[in-house]
C-alpha cells in the first residue's frame, strides 16, 4: 500500500490526539501507524504498576515526557491491604532515569515512594516540572527538600492525601531563590508546620501560582499575608481556620479575600470557627468548588454560606449539613455537578444528625446537572433511589454508603435491589457505582443487564450466592475494576467467567467464599493473570484446597509474576504450602 | 468458541467444589447467629429431611442456585423459553419498576421455578438478619407498590423496630464504613462536642471558657535531642511549669543519651548523667522550641501558658551551638518583617 503521508505529517496529526484511548486506537490501525505513534507518544497512563514492566514501557514508548502510574488496590485506602504489600515506584524511576532524561511529569497514586526515590527523581530529570503524589507513602520532608532544591522548573508539587513523615518544616526553604515557576503547591497532608517566612517568600516570587493548598498548621492570621502575595490564586486550601474572635483579624482576612477576584475553589477550613466564614462572602459568587469536608460547620451556618455561592459545581461537606442544608443547596446551586457528604461520626451506633435519603432526593431534584455523588447516610428507601435515578439520568458516579451493613429499605423492609436497579437502568452513563444496604442477587442481575458503561463497581455485604457475581461478570461489558468484600460469592462464578478477568484491570475479593483450589485452577488456566492470595495467618496448614482465602487480588499483566511479593502472598508458584486432600 | 470448550473442561472440577461450599455456608450461618422465628421454620421444611433446620434451608437454597449457575452454559438455548414465562414472574415479583417492559428486556437465565425459589431465599436472607417473617414481607411488598413513602402497616413498623434492636450493637469491621483514616480522626474529634455548640467550634478554641476540659486534652509535641537519633513526644498538658518539663526531658533522654555515648565510645562505660541547666544556659544542653511561625526560641522566656499555646516542636541542642541559633533567629526575624 502506498503511504499517503510522510511520517512527519502523520506525527503532526497524531499530536492533536489527546486521549490515551484514541492514541491506542491509532496505534492499532497498521504497523506503520503503530511505529509512528509510539515514537511520538509523550504521555502514558499505567493503571496498575504490575500490569506492565518499566522495560516494556520504555521499549514501546522511547520518548515519554509524562507518566501516570497507580499502585495499590483501591481498598488500600480503607486499610484492607496489609503493610508491605508492594507498589514500589523505585524500579520505575531507576529504569526511567536512564531512558527518559527529559521526563517532565510524574503522577503517582497509592505507591510507595522513598526519599531515595525522590532524590533520584531530583537528580535524573533535568527539566522536571510536575510531581503529583496522590495517596502515596514512604517518604519524608527530606525527600521533598531534594525535589525543591534540584527541580528548577518545578510547576506543580502536589502531595494530596499522602502520608509524609514530617522531619522538618524547613524543607520549603530549599526552593532556590530563583525558583519562580510554581503553578500549584499542595502540602495539605503535612502534619507539622512549615517555615512561614520561606512559604511567604516562595508565594511572592511565583507570579503564576494558581493553586495553593496549605496544611493544618498554617494559622488563620497567616492566611491574609499569603493571599496578599498571591491575589491571582484560583484554588486555595486554607490551614486551620480558627482564631479568637477579633474584629481586626476578621477585617484583615475579609480584606485579603476580597482582593482575590479569581478564586474558584476553596478547601481546608480545619478547626473552623464559623464566624470567620463570613469573611469568604466577597469571593463566594465566583466559587465553583467548595470542600468543607474537614470543617465541622453546623447546618445553619452552612446554609448561609451556600446561599452566597450560587455557582457551585462541586460541594464536599460533612453530614452536619443535614437534610435542611441539602434542601437549601438544591434551591440555590443549580449548577451543582458533584456532591460528597461524609459522616462526622461513622462509628456511632445512633445517628448524630438528621441526614437521610430525603436530603439526596432534594439535591437530585433541584440540581439537574448532578452527575457525581458520594453519600454516607444511615437510612435509604427504594423509592428515594428510584426518584434520584429519574431526576439524574446523567449520573456518572454514584457511591452510596449506608453505614450499617445489610440495612433494608426502612419503610418497606425490602432489599434495596429495585432502587439500585433503577439507578443502573436510568443512568446510562454510569461509570462508577458503590453499593450498600441489604441486597440480594437480584441487584446484580439488574447491574449486569443495564450497566453497560460501568467501569468500576464496589460491593460490600451483598448478594446471596454465586449467581450474583456471575451476573456481574457475565454482564457489565465495560467493567474494568471490581472490588468485593464480605459477600457470599465463590469459585463457580469466578471460574466460569475467568475469560472476563483478562478484559478487566483488576478484581479484589475479600472475606468471600473463594477457595485456594479455585485460585490455583484460575492461575493455571489463565497465565496472563496474576492471582495473588493475601493470607496473613501464621500457619500454612490452613491452606488446603477447600479453605477460603482471606483476600484475593487478581489482575492481568504482560509482565508475568511480580518479584517483590511479601511473604504473606500466595501464588501458584509458591504452591508448596498447599495440602492436597 | 475456544472459551466455551475450556469451560466444558472445567465442569467436573467445579462440581467437586460444591461440597466445600456447603460446609462453609453452614459455618457462616452459625457465625451470624441470629435466632429463627417459627415462620422461618415453616419455610425450612422446603429443605431436605433429617438435617438440622438451619443447614437444610441453606442447602436447599444452595442447590437451587448451584443448578442455575451450572446451567448457565446452556443459557443461550433457554432464553426463548424463559421469555414466555415473564408474565408469570411478574406476578411473583410485585415491584415498583417504572419501566413496564423491563422484565421482558432482560435475558432470563433462570427457569421460573428456580426464580421463585431464588425469590424465597432472597427474603429469607432478610429473615436471617432480622427475624422478619416471610409473610410480612409480602404484605410489605404490596404496600410498597401502592404508597412507597408511607410508613406501611403496623406489622411492618414493629418489624423495623425489632430489626433496629437487633442491629443496635454494631461490630466494628476493618475498612467499614469505607472512610480514609485521616477522616476517621477528623470525625471522632469533631463529633465529640458539636451538637451543643451553636458556632460549631471545637472545645480547644474556647480555652478560656472551658479551662478544665482543655487541660485534660493532651497536647503532644515532638522533641528531638542533638546526638540522639530517636525522637520522642511529650504531652505538654501533663506538665504545668517549665521545671516539670525540664525534669521530664531529663527522664526521656538521660538513658538514651548515655546509651548513645556508650555506643560511640565503644566500651568506655559512662554513668547516666542528669541533664540539667536546660533553660538557664548553664548546662551542656539547652532546650529550644519552634513556635507557630517556625522560628526557634529559647524555652523559658515567656509565661508557661503562652509557651504552651505557641510551641509546635521541641529540641534539645548543644549549648555550644547556641550562638548560631541566635543568629538564625535574628535572620528569620528580619526576613519576616
Amino acid at each position: 500500500m502506498m503511504q499517503p503521508f510522510p511520517d512527519e505529517v502523520l506525527e503532526h496529526v497524531f499530536s492533536f490526539i489527546e486521549s490515551d484511548k484514541d492514541r491506542n486506537a491509532v496505534s492499532l490501525v497498521c504497523k506503520s501507524w503503530y511505529e509512528i505513534e509510539r515514537m511520538c507518544r509523550r504521555r502514558a497512563f499505567i493503571g496498575n504498576c504490575y500490569a506492565v514492566s518499566p522495560e516494556i514501557l520504555i521499549r514501546r514508548f522511547p520518548e515519554l515526557r509524562s507518566l501516570e502510574i497507580k499502585g495499590k488496590p483501591h481498598f488500600a485506602d480503607f486499610n484492607l491491604v496489609p503493610e508491605g504489600w508492594g507498589g514500589y515506584v523505585y524500579p520505575w524511576i531507576e529504569a526511567m532515569a536512564l531512558a527518559y532524561p527529559c521526563l517532565e511529569e510524574l503522577r503517582l497514586k497509592r505507591m510507595v515512594v522513598t526519599d531515595e526515590t525522590l532524590e533520584l527523581i531530583a537528580k535524573s530529570f533535568k527539566n522536571f516540572k510536575v510531581l503529583v503524589l496522590n495517596s502515596c507513602e514512604g517518604f519524608s520532608t527530606d525527600g521533598l527538600a531534594a525535589i525543591a532544591a534540584s527541580c528548577r522548573n518545578l510547576r506543580e508539587l502536589d502531595l494530596r492525601e499522602s502520608e509524609v513523615e514530617d522531619l522538618s518544616g524547613h524543607w520549603l526553604s530549599h526552593f532556590p531563590e530563583n525558583c519562580t515557576s510554581l503553578v500549584s503547591l499542595n502540602i495539605a497532608c503535612l502534619g507539622s508546620e512549615v517555615s512561614f517566612s520561606a512559604l511567604e517568600r516562595l508565594v511572592s516570587r511565583c507570579p503564576n501560582l494558581q493553586s495553593l493548598h496549605l496544611n493544618h498548621a498554617v494559622p488563620l492570621d497567616e492566611l491574609p499575608n499569603l493571599l496578599r502575595r498571591a491575589p491571582q490564586l484560583v484554588e486555595l486550601g486554607t490551614g486551620a481556620y480558627s482564631a479568637d474572635l477579633r474584629s481586626d483579624v476578621f477585617s484583615n482576612l475579609a480584606g485579603a479575600f476580597s482582593k482575590c477576584k479569581k478564586l474558584k475553589s476553596l478547601s481546608g477550613f480545619w478547626d473552623v470557627v464559623s464566624a470567620y466564614l463570613t469573611a469568604l462572602y466577597p469571593v463566594c459568587s465566583g466559587l465553583t468548588s467548595l470542600n468543607l469536608s474537614y470543617a465541622a460547620v453546623q447546618s445553619p451556618d452552612l446554609i448561609k454560606l451556600i446561599n452566597h455561592c450560587p455557582n457551585l459545581q462541586r460541594l464536599w461537606v460533612l453530614d452536619y449539613i443535614e437534610d435542611s442544608g441539602l434542601e437549601a443547596l438544591a434551591t440555590s446551586c443549580k449548577d451543582l455537578e458533584e456532591l460528597r457528604v461524609f459522616p462526622s461520626d461513622p462509628f456511632g451506633a445512633e445517628p448524630n444528625v438528621t441526614l437521610t435519603e430525603r436530603g439526596l432526593v432534594f439535591v437530585s431534584g433541584g440540581c439537574p446537572k448532578l452527575n457525581s455523588v458520594l453519600y454516607f447516610c444511615r437510612q435509604m428507601t427504594n423509592a428515594a433511589l428510584v426518584a434520584i435515578a429519574k431526576n439524574c439520568p446523567h449520573m456518572i458516579r454514584f457511591r452510596l454508603c449506608i453505614i450499617e451493613p445489610h440495612t433494608p429499605d426502612y419503610l418497606t423492609f425490602q432489599p434495596l435491589d429495585t432502587g439500585f436497579g433503577a439507578i443502573v437502568e436510568h443512568c446510562k452513563e454510569l461509570r462508577r457505582l458503590s453499593l450498600s444496604g441489604l441486597l440480594t442477587d437480584r441487584v446484580f442481575e439488574y447491574i449486569g443487564t443495564h450497566a453497560k458503561k460501568l467501569e468500576m463497581l464496589s460491593v460490600a455485604f451483598a448478594g446471596d450466592s454465586d449467581l450474583g457475581l456471575h451476573h456481574l461478570l457475565s454482564g457489565c461489558e465495560s467493567l474494568r475494576k471490581l472490588e468485593i468484600r464480605d459477600s457470599p460469592f465463590g469459585d463457580k462464578a469466578l471460574l466460569a467467567n475467568s475469560g472476563k478477568l483478562e478484559t478487566m484491570r483488576s478484581l479484589w475479593i475479600s472475606s468471600c467464599s473463594v477457595s485456594y483450589g479455585a485460585c490455583k485452577l484460575l492461575s493455571q488456566k489463565m497465565p496472563r493473570l496474576n492471582v495473588e492470595v493475601i493470607d496473613e495467618r501464621e500457619s500454612s496448614d490452613s491452606r488446603s484446597e477447600g479453605t477460603f482465602v482471606e483476600k484475593l487480588y487478581i489482575y492481568r499483566t504482560v509482565a508475568g509474576p511480580r518479584l517483590d511479593m511479601p511473604g504473606y502472598i500466595w501464588t501458584k508458584d509458591r504452591d508448596s504450602a498447599i495440602r492436597f486432600s | 468458541m475456544e472459551e466455551h470448550l475450556k469451560k466444558e473442561e472445567f465442569s467436573p472440577k467445579l462440581l467437586d467444589l460444591i461440597n466445600k461450599d456447603r460446609q462453609w455456608l453452614v459455618k457462616r450461618e452459625e457465625k451470624r447467629g441470629h435466632g429463627l422465628s417459627d415462620e422461618n421454620k415453616l419455610e425450612l421444611r422446603l429443605g431436605l429431611p433429617g438435617i438440622d433446620d438451619r443447614e437444610s434451608t441453606k442447602i436447599s437454597h444452595k442447590i437451587d442456585t448451584d443448578e442455575s449457575v451450572l446451567s448457565l452454559r446452556y443459557s443461550s438455548t433457554m432464553k426463548s423459553h424463559h421469555k414466555s414465562s415473564s408474565q408469570e414472574q411478574k406476578q411473583v415479583f410485585p415491584t415498583t419498576w417504572p419501566c413496564s417492559g423491563h422484565q421482558q428486556q432482560q435475558p432470563q437465565m433462570l427457569s421460573p421455578k428456580v426464580s421463585f425459589l431464588q425469590y424465597q431465599t432472597g427474603p429469607s436472607a432478610v429473615a436471617r438478619e432480622t427475624s422478619q417473617p416471610c409473610c410480612t414481607i409480602m404484605v410489605g411488598l404490596q404496600n410498597a407498590e401502592k404508597k412507597p413513602f408511607s410508613s406501611a402497616s403496623s406489622t411492618n413498623n414493629t418489624a423495623v423496630h425489632n430489626s433496629s434492636q437487633k442491629r443496635a450493637a454494631p461490630v466494628p469491621v476493618v475498612g467499614w464504613p469505607p472512610i480514609r483514616s485521616f477522616r476517621k480522626k477528623l470525625g471522632s474529634s469533631s463529633s465529640t462536642k458539636l451538637s451543643p455548640e451553636p458556632q460549631g467550634t471545637k472545645p480547644s478554641q474556647i480555652d478560656n471558657e472551658k479551662p478544665v476540659e482543655s487541660s485534660r486534652k493532651s497536647l503532644f509535641v515532638k522533641i528531638n535531642m542533638d546526638g540522639v537519633p530517636i525522637g520522642r513526644k511529650v504531652d505538654l498538658n501533663a506538665y504545668d511549669s517549665y521545671e516539670n518539663l525540664s525534669s521530664a526531658v531529663d527522664e526521656l533522654f538521660r538513658g538514651l543519651l548515655a546509651a548513645q555515648r556508650d555506643f560511640s565510645a565503644s566500651g568506655n562505660i559512662e554513668e547516666e548523667k542528669a541533664i540539667t541547666g536546660l533553660m538557664d544556659g548553664s548546662g551542656e544542653y539547652t532546650l529550644v522550641y519552634e513556635d507557630r511561625e517556625g522560628d526557634r526560641m529559647l524555652v523559658g522566656d515567656i509565661p508557661w501558658h503562652a509557651f504552651v499555646s505557641s510551641v509546635k516542636r521541641l529540641r534539645v541542642l548543644k549549648s555550644s551551638d547556641l550562638p548560631n541559633l541566635n543568629r538564625d533567629a535574628q535572620a528569620q526575624e528580619k526576613a519576616t518583617h
